[in-house]
């Protein structure tokens, strides 16, 4: 490079952010010096270190930049930064593999419970959220992340806003997963499913996800296409949700600032609808915009086919997005909350199935044309299966949230099967395909390691999630019917623990799904750490950017 | 075609879409939320609800740490099985001093909410220690450590402080008393037991982990879950007059 005529001086991000930080590091260390809990204490730690980390990081690409901040294009082509979004994929990848680990073992607890050892940090109840947690914030929090990254630039056609701020969400983000994961395992829980995370992990996911809006909100805004491209609707819908939905179930007053434990500021009834609306939604905007945005890139992008239906996109689109909101009180039905929102609730979940299947319809329909592919490109396989599992648990939910059905099927393992078949198969395996499609391009190789790897994943992993799902089927159904059944004289026909002894084999056949699952997921990783140290440099590292479908 | 034609508005405009999405999810969560707020049917009018004593209250937040809602509901459903397997079905007023709630969503164990009175303290804590030791088929952990830890009363003020600002109706009295309350509690002969029992209609004073040197987070936990259900008296509540 030329020698810069322009001088070194730090730009007002990199100062601030630095002084920030340097703040923050002060301030943990005070915060360390008076905690109440030793929990909190070593949170402090953690925070005092990673902002001296972060300090250190930010002089170090000032000290290793050139004078001149990257431009925006080069020749006329966009200048695409990557480099958060390859941080964020190999998370993805790690958190999965860590994610699906844990969730063997708690699988394994419930077949065999001589695994708790009955040691706090290791049962059952501390475990299953570290689990949680892991396959949904940690893995598809990841994989979210660094696929809007890569999506919007492509499809803005420009540079992502910010230089620092794309690595301030991503280690942002992952600071926050370190810091939810292992408070949990000492027990600094506010024990609200898939919002454990106590007050101050609350607050900084806070902060971390608004600079997240800003960050694509600013790619979308400097824009060099017309059109939003449709992938980036259900993205940004899924952040701008995610961000309410956290705001809404989480106030909270913590017992002291220098404490961990806090109390929620609603109660009872109230609090139960506020904790369905966030969590059924964080499936909802989660679990399935997010993913919807990474189906209508990378679907038609690696199937070489336009996106179906333009039409259908935006109808279901605003259908799904004002449907799913409604749906969360199908997880309190036959409970103290008022009938009238139950039914409400069931109503609205019902009526979701058609904008589900509508985004399932335009998912499988862009393969219109290029079905001849699935038998050549695992990679494509994958992503189609998964939008095949997405139809079937978009099925399978609507017809739980009816009340009569729900009334077998709650508190049983029919609902841990449902969530497994769209979080194996939906998520899951969209979030591998995605992984798989990206690898390659980040590292600029001409393909993956190898295609074959690939398929034995694809396999070993669909034979996993069909024994996890059918014994849960299987095991849920068993125990529902188990604790209704009377005999001919009017007595309750089984005790409870009789229905317990009774889930043990399918205990242990979902831990054999679970098994496969795991080592389809460590054959992943191989795959993308060959295809990174040694695949074959690909011979054209510009990409065109995708049209919009109109 | 003209009402698609209309939507490039929307796909040309971030903030237009940003704010169209904002007001989409927005119509469900106000309709479903905000009217449980201000109905008064929403919460069922009982005799006997009160906050917890200090000493139940710690116990609960040993529940909560140890993520006994995973595998535990509290919550029975008007259906003809759980009434007969549990008792009578769970009213929201039950739950109205819960923060957070405790309903769960999943029973791997069978449902707590009126667990209280059904069981010996002595088979609570043999249970707790080593489920298997009781009940042989169980899965469940073990907690063997509750009975070694000790319980640190102190910092029950705080915490009765902050649920008083979160709406829970403890008096400057109760919170003045918490430590000596939870003592009484956790000791029948204590001189204070009398008045934790006016403070805390129905609360029992006994030395529930059976180890009289030490008060221990065993003590606590097993305190909670022998008060769980037992503050209505269904006797005397009237379905009828809070149909809803």
């Amino acid at each position: 490079m030329a020698p810069s005529m322009v001088r070194k001086t730090m730009t007002f991000g990199e100062g601030g952010l630095a002084f920030v930080f340097v703040a923050t590091a002060l301030l943990s260390i005070v915060a360390a010096a008076k905690a109440h809990d030793a929990p909190f204490a070593f949170h402090a730690f953690l925070a005092a270190a990673a902002s001296v980390a972060a300090v250190f990081l930010i002089f170090r690409s000032y000290f290793s930049r050139p004078a001149e901040l990257p431009a925006q294009e080069i020749d006329g082509k966009p200048n695409y930064d990557d480099g958060a979004t390859k941080f964020a994929t190999i998370a993805a990848v790690f958190w999965g593999v860590a994610g699906f680990t844990v969730g063997l073992y708690i699988a394994l607890e419930l077949a065999y419970p001589w695994l708790n050892f009955d040691q706090a940090w290791l049962n059952f109840g501390r475990l299953r959220p570290l689990h949680t947690s892991a396959v949904i914030f940690a893995f598809g929090g990841n994989a979210l992340i660094a696929s809007s990254f890569w999506v919007v630039q492509r499809t803005c056609r420009t540079r992502i806003a910010g230089r620092l701020a794309p690595w301030f969400v991503v280690l942002g983000y992952n600071f926050f997963i370190v810091i939810a994961g292992t408070g949990y395992l000492l027990g600094v829980t506010q024990s609200k499913e898939y919002a454990e995370p106590e007050w101050y992990a609350d607050l900084w996911l806070t902060i971390v996800w608004v600079v997240y809006l800003l960050v694509y909100l600013g790619t979308i805004i400097k824009r060099k296409e017309p059109h939003i491209y449709v992938a980036n609707w259900f993205y940004l819908a899924f952040i701008v949700t995610i961000a309410v939905l956290h705001l809404g179930n989480n106030p909270a007053i913590p017992v002291s600032f220098f404490g961990s434990k806090s109390y929620i500021v609603w109660s009872g009834v109230q609090d139960a609808m506020f904790q369905w609306w966030y969590g059924h939604n964080a499936v909802g905007f989660f679990l399935t915009a997010g993913f919807l945005g990474i189906m209508y890139y990378f679907v038609p992008k690696r199937a070489e086919r336009p996106v179906y239906s333009y039409r259908l996109s935006i109808v279901h689109f605003w259908a799904l997005i004002f449907l799913y909101i409604w749906a969360g009180p199908h997880h309190l039905h036959y409970t103290s909350l008022p009938d009238w929102t139950q039914t409400l609730g069931m109503t609205f979940s019902i009526m979701l199935w058609m904008p589900s299947w509508g985004g399932m319809i335009n998912g499988l329909m862009t393969l219109s044309g290029a079905w001849d592919k699935l038998r050549t490109d695992p990679v494509l396989r994958m992503l189609v299966v998964s939008v095949a599992f997405y139809g079937m648990s978009t099925f399978e939910g609507p017809m739980m949230s009816i009340k009569a059905v729900n009334s077998l099927s709650h508190y049983t393992d029919w609902t841990i099967g449902h969530v497994h078949s769209g979080a194996l198969g939906w998520v899951g395996f969209i979030s591998f395909g995605t992984v798989y499609c990206m690898v390659p391009w980040l590292w600029q190789k001409r393909q993956l390691y190898s295609l074959k790897l690939v398929n034995w994943h694809f396999w070993i992993a669909t034979i996993g999630i069909v024994l996890y799902v059918s014994a849960m089927w299987v095991s849920g159904i068993l125990q529902g019917l188990m604790w209704r059944a009377y005999t001919s004289l009017g007595f309750l026909e089984y005790s409870f623990i009789e229905t317990v002894e009774a889930m043990h084999p399918f205990y242990a056949i979902r831990a054999l799904g679970g098994f496969l699952f795991v080592i389809g997921s460590l054959i992943m990783a191989y795959n993308v750490w060959m295809t990174i140290r040694s695949g074959e440099p690909a011979a054209l590292p510009a990409r065109p950017a995708m049209q919009p479908a109109e | 075609m003209s009402l698609m034609a209309k939507h490039a508005v929307i796909e040309k405009n971030s903030i237009i879409l940003l704010i169209g999405i904002l007001l989409v999810i927005a119509i469900g969560g106000l309709v479903e939320i905000a009217p449980l707020f201000y109905l008064k049917s929403t919460i069922e009018k009982v005799e006997g609800m009160r906050p917890y004593t200090p000493l139940e209250l710690a116990g609960r937040t040993i529940y909560v740490r140890e993520g006994c809602y995973v595998c535990h509901s509290q919550q029975v459903r008007p259906l003809r099985d759980e009434i007969e397997r549990y008792g009578h079905y769970s009213l929201a007023a039950e739950s109205m001093y819960d923060h957070p709630f405790q309903w769960g969503s999943k029973r791997t164990g069978p449902d707590l909410s009126r667990v209280g009175g059904k069981y010996s303290d002595q088979w609570h804590v043999a249970h707790l220690k080593d489920p298997r030791s009781v009940v042989p088929q169980s899965v469940m952990p073990g907690y063997a450590f509750l009975a070694r830890t000790p319980l640190d009363p102190s910092v029950l003020p705080a915490h009765m402080t902050t649920l008083r600002e979160v709406g829970v109706p403890y008096g400057d009295e109760e919170i003045a008393n918490a430590v000596a309350d939870l003592k009484a509690q956790a000791n029948p002969d204590d001189a204070g037991v009398a008045d934790l029992q006016t403070r805390y209609p129905k609360s029992i004073a006994r030395d529930y982990d059976g180890n009289p040197a030490e008060l221990t987070e065993m003590d606590a936990l097993v305190a909670y879950l022998q008060m769980l259900g037992t503050l209505v008296d269904f006797k005397l509540y009237d379905d009828k007059a809070n149909l809803r």
